[in-house]
C-alpha cells in the first residue's frame, strides 16, 4: 500500500512549522513520527495534500523537570518516554504506559506528541496525561495557548487543535508519589486495547482515564468523586463506564467493554492503592 | 525530492516521490531485496531494519524521512563473508522455518541485544512482540536469540 500522492516540506522550527500549515490551510498536515498518519494515509483514511515534516525540529525532543510539572517536548519518542529517569522519579504512570505503546520499533519512531495530537480514543497516552490532569501547549500564528487535557479532546480524532496551530509542549503535574495502575486489555500482543484504564489514587484523591470506552478518552470523573466521598474500589468502580459511551466492533461489544472498564477500573484501584 | 542516504556504509543519492515508503526504496531502488514487506501496516516486523542504529519498520517510513539517516539492512551484516552472530544463531539453532520473517527477526533481535544485551527469556519475548512469525516458529526464535546473548 502506497499512500497517494502528496506534496512534501520540511520544517526546522515550530514557527516555520505554523508558518507553512498557514499557507497550504487544511489540506495540509503535520508529520511527526508518521506512525498514527502513513497508515491512515495507506488506506486512504486520510488524504493530506501537503506535509509538512516536523520530524527533525529537534528543539521539540525534551524531558525537563519544572518545578510542579514535568515539561516534555511533543517530538519526544515514546522509547524516551519510556526510559526517562526524570518521569520514572516524579510521573512513573506515564512512562509505564508509554511502554504499552506498540512495539519497540513503533516506540523508536512514534512521538508523544503526534499520539495526543491524533486523539485517538484508543491510543495509551491521550488517557494517561487525561488521567494525570495534563496540561497542553500548543503553538499557533499569535503565539501559545493552553489547554487542560479535559477539555483538548473533542470527538474522534478531533480535538481543540486548530489547523494552524501545532501542540508543542506536554506539562505533566509531578504525582508526588501517588499509587498508580495502568491496565491494557488486549488479545494479542502489540494490539490495541479493547479497554484500558489508566489510573493514580493518593488518599482520597484520584484521577482515572478510559482508553477506548467512546469517541474520545474518557475521563472517568464519577469514579474519583465516589473515591473522594469514601466509596470502596468496588463501588467506585461499578461508576467506570457513567461518563463512557462505548462502541460495539469486532473486538467486543458495547455491554462487554461496559463490564471490563468496571473490572479493569477495579483492578486499577486496588493496584493502586497498595 | 533529493534523498542522500547511506545503506550499510554505502552512500546513495537519488530522486524519490514523496510518497515512496522506505521500505520500497531498499528493495526496489536500491534492490536490496532481503528486507521483506508482510502485513505493510506496521504489524509484522518483517520490513524491520535499523535506522541510525535503532530497529524501526521501513513501511511505514516515509524514504524522505529516511533522508541523512546511516541505514543497517539484512544484507549489511555480513562482514568478509562471515555472519553476523545474530545470524549464525539463528542457522544453529534452527531459528527459522519458512525463512520470511527472519532478516526482520534478525534486525530486531540485533536491535534488542543493543538496548538490552543480557536479556531473560521472557524479555525476548517482549521484545520481540513486534515481529510475527507466521510459522509460529516463536520457540528456536527465541532460543537463537538467548544463544546470541550468551545467556544460554
Amino acid at each position: 500500500m502506497i499512500p497517494a500522492a502528496f506534496d512534501y516540506k520540511r520544517a526546522s522550527s515550530a514557527a516555520e512549522a505554523i508558518s507553512l500549515v498557514g499557507q497550504y490551510g487544511s489540506d495540509a498536515k503535520f508529520l511527526a513520527g508518521g506512525h498514527s498518519l502513513l497508515p491512515l494515509m495507506k488506506l486512504r483514511l486520510a488524504q493530506p495534500a501537503m506535509l509538512i515534516d516536523i520530524g527533525r525540529v529537534k528543539d521539540l525532543s525534551y524531558i525537563k523537570d519544572a518545578g510542579k510539572h514535568i515539561a516534555i517536548g511533543a517530538l519526544t519518542r515514546h522509547m524516551d518516554v519510556e526510559t526517562s529517569k526524570v518521569l520514572h522519579e516524579h510521573a512513573p504512570l506515564l512512562s509505564h504506559a508509554a511502554a504499552h505503546v506498540g512495539d519497540s520499533q513503533v516506540r523508536h519512531r512514534g512521538t508523544i506528541g503526534g499520539s495526543i495530537a491524533h486523539a485517538d480514543p484508543a491510543s495509551d497516552l491521550p488517557a494517561t496525561t487525561l488521567a494525570l490532569g495534563a496540561t497542553y501547549v500548543v503553538q499557533g500564528p499569535k503565539g501559545q495557548r493552553e489547554i487542560a487535557a479535559a477539555k483538548f479532546f473533542k470527538g474522534f480524532l478531533e480535538s481543540d487543535l486548530a489547523a494552524d496551530e501545532m501542540l508543542v509542549e506536554i506539562r505533566v503535574p509531578k504525582m508526588q508519589g501517588a499509587g498508580w495502575s495502568f491496565q491494557k486489555f488486549n488479545r494479542r500482543a502489540q494490539d490495541w486495547a479493547i479497554v484500558g484504564v489508566a489510573a493514580w489514587r493518593r488518599k482520597n484523591e484520584a484521577g482515572v482515564a478510559l482508553v477506548n470506552m467512546g469517541s474520545t478518552p474518557i475521563l472517568a470523573t464519577s469514579v474519583a468523586g465516589a473515591l473522594a466521598k469514601g466509596a470502596s474500589v468496588g463501588d467506585a468502580a461499578a461508576l467506570a463506564s457513567n461518563e463512557a459511551d462505548p462502541q460495539s466492533d469486532l473486538n467486543a461489544s458495547t455491554e462487554y467493554r461496559k463490564h471490563l472498564a468496571s473490572v479493569l477500573v477495579r483492578r486499577a484501584l486496588e493496584d493502586a492503592s497498595k | 525530492m533529493k534523498v542522500s542516504i547511506t545503506v550499510n556504509g554505502k552512500e546513495h543519492h537519488s530522486d524519490v516521490e514523496p510518497r515512496t515508503l522506505l521500505v520500497h526504496y531498499i528493495r526496489e531502488v536500491l534492490g536490496l531485496t532481503g528486507t521483506n514487506v508482510g502485513c505493510d501496516s506496521s504489524s509484522c516486523g518483517a520490513c524491520t531494519i535499523h535506522m541510525n542504529g535503532e530497529a524501526v519498520k521501513s513501511c511505514t517510513i516515509l524514504a524522505v524521512q529516511a533522508d541523512g539517516a546511516k541505514l543497517t539492512t539484512i544484507e549489511g551484516l555480513a562482514k568478509d563473508g562471515v555472519m553476523h552472530p545474530m545470524q549464525t544463531a539463528f542457522m544453529e539453532n534452527h531459528g527459522l522455518q519458512c525463512g520470511y520473517c527472519t532478516p526482520g527477526m534478525v534486525m530486531a533481535a540485533i536491535g534488542l541485544l543493543n538496548e538490552n544485551p543480557k536479556p531473560t527469556e521472557e524479555q525476548v519475548r517482549v521484545g520481540l512482540e513486534g515481529n510475527l512469525c507466521r510459522c509460529t516458529g516463536y520457540h528456536n526464535i527465541v532460543k537463537s536469540v538467548l544463544a546470541a546473548a550468551g545467556s544460554k
